[in-house]
């Protein structure tokens, strides 16, 4: 019999790990083959859920991204420039059709590595790394027609360093517009994420790309430089954290290498006294969140006018009650394991910096597991735009809240940071949101939606968050010389 | 319960369909395995109103509605009845008569259903006959036309009057919400239906398409919600029609016990209107218990 009032919780529902095939380590990937380097110095990779041993991943020397930027020089100079647009689409398409057939096994080991819920790598990050190679297979023989009368022309070799968030997803925007407009690439994937690019890899070399088109070499921030710094790569394209974009933006002064760079953001979620609240809530969580936070458009700000300012943060904490932190694998998890120790370290110093800036502290009373790395979903109510848990971004599920009075006083407050990538508008006036978009300094604007992603849309930033657009036919002059 | 105020300006918080939309697909994403499941189909089975409205119903199908409503499923043991069954106000006098000495409530349709276009006269003569019949509880249906026609004092008022005729009755307000058009008008209604005192607010007479839908129901469960944040005083709910799968069924579980909590998965709070919801989980039930599907021909139809 059904007991009243009953505390109906969910069994586990653990996604089935024995699928997935994972090396016990693995080489770097040069030239169409897995190559063990000679100088057999490597790192672990774990699992920031368990601590427990995952694979072991190359550290690749200043040779091994020689070889890599010959290998895709080579590539460059010979076949893949010269079977025209049709012929790398059908490789790409060939791809993303064998990344959708894999997309289990794929989203299970993004979980695994990084930490991430499996229903977001499931729904998210593996859907939607297929739907930008889909994307961008669709424009490799139309590229005349994205550029009318103007002849583009692949850069040549491209160095793409990608962070440890989204890592499939992040490999698949920086290769698919690379490869459709003719490029070839050596792709870094970041020190603690790097197993879904090399599978990636093994499908690369599964579906018969001609040796050297794509490459990759893991390891630290050395390997980085030594991409961004190789005399024989064409083009840079980084997504990390601002302090190292403006590292590869000074190592590259003076060179003829072109660059973008998809930096840090700040991002302002603003919500207006006349938005639909509940979806409001609903949009706030996913901005800030998902992912554990780990996102750079994260809507890390949130400016509510003050007048359902009690009103929405009850809501909020109603809403952040029932989500379920914990084991990245289970299901029914929506927040998963924050990425590395590291990390967590930088979010609870924050945390701290919060706490002693005399902000409002809430955080869920969920319980957490007893290994792994792990935070709950964090609010800080009472923040001023002159604390640093405002200022400064902190890559964790932790959410500044400040109110706000005018249209006029949010804009100004909003657009008061040194980054601009994202920012959020909840409202239910139409006038008001194209009046807010005009104004808002940032590459996307949501408008009644957060982290919305899609591969038609051109993504990237304005002042500190970098430049240049991924994403979109934007996405594709990146790589062209036009 | 009349510590509700009449609200004579009737605002209700702007709803975005897309977002509504959106957070409704999510709780479809939540896998419910093992004991949840079972503990879960049981309580299914508990918040059904086993439901027959027909223009052809005879006492032969009441009476046998009645009785599959407390022997579901004799050959698995420790069931769980339904909670009620509904019927219209003329058979109500037969459905206590048959139910005597079991929990079942009686629930009766009244107040001109399914339309509702008659006078006030009428509506209230309607329920005083299935409340004096015994009635526990009636299932009252809005004037669409006056809600749509911007009357909402008139619709407000309606639903009082049916309160006070209830007498100790439960009273359930049907707004049929798909005859209202948009998720704002459905919160409208419902914030009308529970400032004028409805213990339960219900989506749907079943008449008409489409009829409960996640969605829809989701914004009537955020009504009740910040209704009861205001007043601490709780309003039940009732999605009807439409649901016939269990695995849907324990979706709307999963959205009630993540917008309102677990004080509401009890059927005093929250009920399936239902004619076929109880032998799919049934059905899922044996399947549980035996690791088996048995054949839809060993669960009875009535």
């Amino acid at each position: 019999m059904t007991n009243k009032n009953s505390n109906w919780d969910l069994s586990p529902a653990p996604e089935s790990t024995g699928h997935i095939s994972l090396n016990d380590h693995y080489g770097v990937f040069i030239d169409g083959e897995f190559r063990t380097p000679a100088h057999g110095n490597r790192f672990q990779s774990i699992n920031p859920s368990t601590g427990e041993l995952l694979a072991e991943i190359t550290e690749s020397s200043a040779e091994d991204v020689d070889q890599a930027v010959a290998a895709a020089r080579k590539a460059f100079s010979g076949e893949w420039s010269k079977i025209g647009g049709r012929e790398r689409g059908k490789y790409l398409y060939r791809l993303a059709r064998m990344l959708q057939e894999k997309s289990r096994e794929f989203a299970v080991i993004e979980s695994l590595d990084g930490g991430k819920p499996i229903r977001e790598s499931r729904d998210v990050d593996v859907p939607l790394a297929a739907a930008h190679l889909f994307y961008y297979a669709g424009w490799a023989d139309k590229i005349s027609y994205a550029f009318p009368n103007r002849n583009p022309k692949p850069v040549g070799v491209a160095g793409q360093i990608i962070p440890w968030n989204f890592p499939l997803l992040m490999a698949a925007w920086k290769i698919a517009p690379a490869l459709a407009t003719g490029n070839t690439v050596v792709l870094k994937p970041a020190e603690t994420t790097s197993l879904t690019a090399l599978k990636l890899a093994e499908l690369i070399q599964e579906a018969g790309f001609p040796p050297g088109v794509v490459n990759i070499v893991t390891g630290h921030g050395d390997v980085g430089a030594a991409i961004v710094n190789h005399d024989d790569v064409d083009k840079v394209a980084f997504t990390g954290s601002t302090e190292v974009g403006k590292l590869i933006q000074k190592s590259i002064a003076g060179t003829n290498k072109r660059c973008t760079l998809e930096l840090g953001g700040k991002a302002a979620n603003i919500v207006f006294d006349d938005a639909a609240i509940d979806q409001a809530v609903e949009g706030i969580v996913n901005g800030i969140y998902f992912n554990q936070g780990h996102v750079c458009c994260a809507g890390s700000r949130l400016f509510v006018q003050e007048s359902i300012h009690d009103e929405l943060i009850a809501k909020l904490k109603h809403r952040m009650g029932t989500l379920i932190v914990g084991d990245p694998m289970d299901k029914n998890t929506d927040v998963g394991a924050i990425n590395s120790r590291e990390q967590l370290a930088t979010i609870e110093h924050y945390i701290e910096v919060g706490k002693q800036e005399g902000a409002e502290f809430y955080q869920t009373d969920c319980e957490l597991p007893q290994q792994g790395f792990w935070c709950r979903p964090t609010l800080f109510t009472d923040v001023a735009q002159s604390n640093r848990i405002a200022q400064e971004e902190i890559f964790g599920p932790v959410l500044a809240v400040q109110t706000f009075r005018t249209v006029a006083e949010v804009i100004k407050k909003a657009n008061n940071t040194p980054y601009g990538l994202s920012a959020g508008v909840w409202t239910d006036k139409g006038s008001k949101i194209f009046n807010m978009t005009s104004q808002m300094k940032a590459g996307v604007v949501w408008a009644n939606t957060y982290n919305l992603f899609d591969p038609a849309s051109p993504f990237g930033g304005y002042k500190e968050s970098g430049f240049g657009r991924e994403g979109g036919l934007h996405g594709l002059s990146a790589y062209l010389e036009i | 319960m009349n510590q509700r105020q009449s609200a004579h300006v009737f605002s209700s918080p702007a709803i975005d369909q897309v977002g509504v939309v959106e957070r409704a697909k999510r709780f479809t994403a939540r896998s419910i395995k093992n004991e949840a499941k079972m503990k879960g189909l049981e309580m299914v089975l508990s918040m059904i109103d086993l439901t027959t409205l027909e223009g052809m119903d005879t006492e032969g199908k009441v009476k046998q509605l009645c009785y599959k409503a407390q022997h579901l499923h004799d050959s698995i043991e420790g069931l769980p009845n339904v909670a009620a069954v509904c019927v219209y106000p003329n058979f109500v006098g037969l459905a206590k008569r048959v139910l005597a000495g079991s929990d079942i409530k009686v629930a009766s349709v009244a107040t001109a259903f399914p339309s509702g276009n008659s006078s006030l006269e009428i509506k209230l003569a309607d329920v005083a006959m299935a409340v004096s019949e015994g009635a526990d509880e009636i299932d009252m249906v809005i004037s669409r036309g006056r809600f749509h026609h911007g009357d909402y004092n008139f619709v407000f008022d309606e639903i009082a009057a049916v309160k006070a005729a209830c007498g100790s009755a439960r009273l359930k307000t049907i707004l049929e919400t798909g005859e209202l058009g948009s998720l704002d008008k459905v919160r409208l209604a419902s914030d009308i239906a529970i400032a004028a005192g409805a213990d339960f607010i219900k989506t749907s007479t079943g008449k008409i398409q489409p009829a409960a839908t996640m969605p829809v129901t989701l914004v009537m469960l955020e009504a009740i919600r910040d209704h009861f944040q205001k007043t601490g005083l709780m309003v039940g709910m009732k999605p009807a029609g439409g649901i016939s799968k269990a695995k849907l069924a324990l979706h709307y579980l999963i959205m009630v016990k993540e917008t309102l909590g677990n004080d509401w998965l009890d059927p005093k709070w929250f009920r399936f209107g239902a004619s076929s919801l109880a032998n799919d989980v049934l059905m899922q039930i044996a399947k549980q218990q035996t690791g088996a599907y048995q054949a839809a021909n060993y669960f009875a139809v009535d």
